[in-house]
């Protein structure tokens, strides 16, 4: 059951080291994103603080939006993605591999360069570290519902915007608790109650939008 | 046998003939009801003695945030029938609501910022209610955008079928995120409409504006519903012999 989980897995890891470019733009986006709100706003350092946990997830949200349109996109031109719908395996597990795979080629590098951006808001390092789980624990059920309105919009010529008025009605309480918690940690409060909701999405999603892509995907193939 | 009349509703010509008969009914039951209704709220109803003759609009208001609830909820069981039982006619069905659930949707809103006005002093506030009806809109134009973004109609029934079922999934967790995040950032609410103790002569009104709203969308769905079969069904063999 697993075997073919993981095979997907390097073949979308090799895919990606060889394309290192589609790598950097979500990146690139996020941190372009983040340096807006500074010049738009203030540069005084306690606006930023306060600003910072919102102006960070939804960065990273608009990132993720982004790079959400091709998580399925080049699958479908080249016709692989006919031959994982028609594979012996079960689909609903391929899609959950193929998530997986996104989130480690589009999200971890997110989570990695946030602390620097965060430093940039002058958020303390106890906010950088919750906002930091609150996206460790988030993004995965953005990465999943994600894969829902993708697979939905795949086939679409206008597939970028309508997957952009699908996805963000949906991760609205991501972002809410996600920004919460941080929000929590610069006021020095307990942190466990918005972060937990988080992990709980999270799961919820793991379980159930695997059959939502599946299904999704067969209706975008037919 | 007991499930005859459940297929018979999945026939397209036996549907059309359906509709036809029943609107005018609901279409002139609605009028009644709503005529009775906004007597009632209008004169019958006592002023409040907190919020004057301006809550008067709660009997457009309500019966409207209602309608764009449950409109939603209609499509989502409409689209799961579809799918399960392969019934084109469901789809239908949900396609049709969608349209008149985002009207009802910006209708709610709408009364409820022209009566935030005089009460709130403001035509909007960030209050938990608001927030969630005003994501209910984004979600029903998800839905008629994702419709509307397909060629295949048979496509688009089913795509559009999973985005409803989604979103009604969605809807409790985005209805307490919003609420917990409206707590967290309005301590002391501002909404007065929480008084559960009303008069009997306030309530009668709004639960005969309530139905009349409810009968209302069915007389105009099953207009919407005609047109849908007939556009989904124009190469048929029955249309011309019907009409």
């Amino acid at each position: 059951m697993i075997t073919p989980v993981w095979l997907l897995l390097k073949r979308e890891m090799r895919q990606s080291v060889r394309r290192w470019s589609d790598l950097i733009s979500p990146l690139v986006f996020f941190v372009l994103v983040s340096s807006l709100f500074p010049l738009a706003i203030s540069p005084a350092a306690d606006v930023l603080r306060q600003v910072g946990p919102g102006v960070l997830w939804v960065a990273a949200l608009l990132s993720m939006l982004l790079s959400m349109n091709r998580l399925f996109r080049d699958d479908f031109e080249d016709g692989s993605l006919e031959q994982l719908v028609l594979a012996p395996q079960p689909l609903v597990l391929l899609v959950l591999g193929k998530v997986l795979a996104h989130w480690l080629q589009m999200v971890l590098p997110l989570l990695l360069l946030t602390p620097a951006v965060a430093i940039a808001y002058d958020l303390p390092g106890e906010a950088t570290r919750v906002l930091l789980l609150s996206l460790l624990l988030g993004t995965p059920a953005l990465s999943l519902l994600g894969g829902i309105t993708a697979a939905l919009t795949v086939g679409l010529r206008q597939g970028a915007g309508v997957l952009a008025i699908l996805l963000l009605p949906l991760s609205i309480p991501v972002l809410i608790f996600g920004s919460r918690a941080t929000d929590l940690a610069l006021e020095g409060m307990d942190t466990t109650g918005p972060l937990m909701l988080l992990g709980a999405i999270s799961l919820l999603s793991a379980s159930l939008a695997p059959f939502g892509i599946a299904a999704a995907l067969r209706v975008s193939l037919d | 046998m007991m499930w005859t009349w459940f297929h018979k509703l999945g026939s397209p010509p036996y549907a059309y003939r359906l509709a036809c008969l029943l609107q005018p009914w609901l279409f002139w039951l609605a009028t009644a009801l709503m005529a009775i209704g906004a007597y009632g709220g209008l004169f019958v109803a006592p002023t409040d003695y907190q919020m004057g003759d301006a809550f008067r609009i709660l009997y457009i208001h309500a019966p409207a945030a209602y309608m764009s609830m449950a409109i939603y909820v209609i499509m989502a069981i409409t689209s799961a029938i579809g799918m399960i039982w392969r019934i084109k006619l469901a789809f239908a069905i949900a396609a049709a609501s969608a349209p008149l659930g985002a009207w009802f949707t910006a209708l709610a809103l709408a009364s409820g910022a022209i009566w935030g006005q005089p009460m709130w002093g403001t035509w909007w506030v960030w209050d938990a209610r608001l927030t969630s009806e005003l994501i209910l809109l984004f979600l029903y134009f998800g839905y008629m955008g994702l419709r509307s973004a397909y060629d295949d109609p048979n496509q688009a029934d089913r795509a559009s079928g999973i985005i409803a079922i989604v979103g009604v999934v969605n809807v409790p967790i985005i209805k307490f995120s919003v609420d917990w995040w409206n707590t967290l950032h309005q301590p002391a609410t501002i909404s007065k409409l929480d008084n559960p103790s009303i008069t009997a002569d306030m309530l009668w009104p709004l639960l005969v504006m309530i139905v009349a709203f409810n009968l209302f969308y069915g007389a105009v769905l099953m207009n919407r519903f005609r047109c849908e079969i007939l556009n989904r069904e124009r190469n048929a063999r029955w249309l011309p012999e019907l009409l």
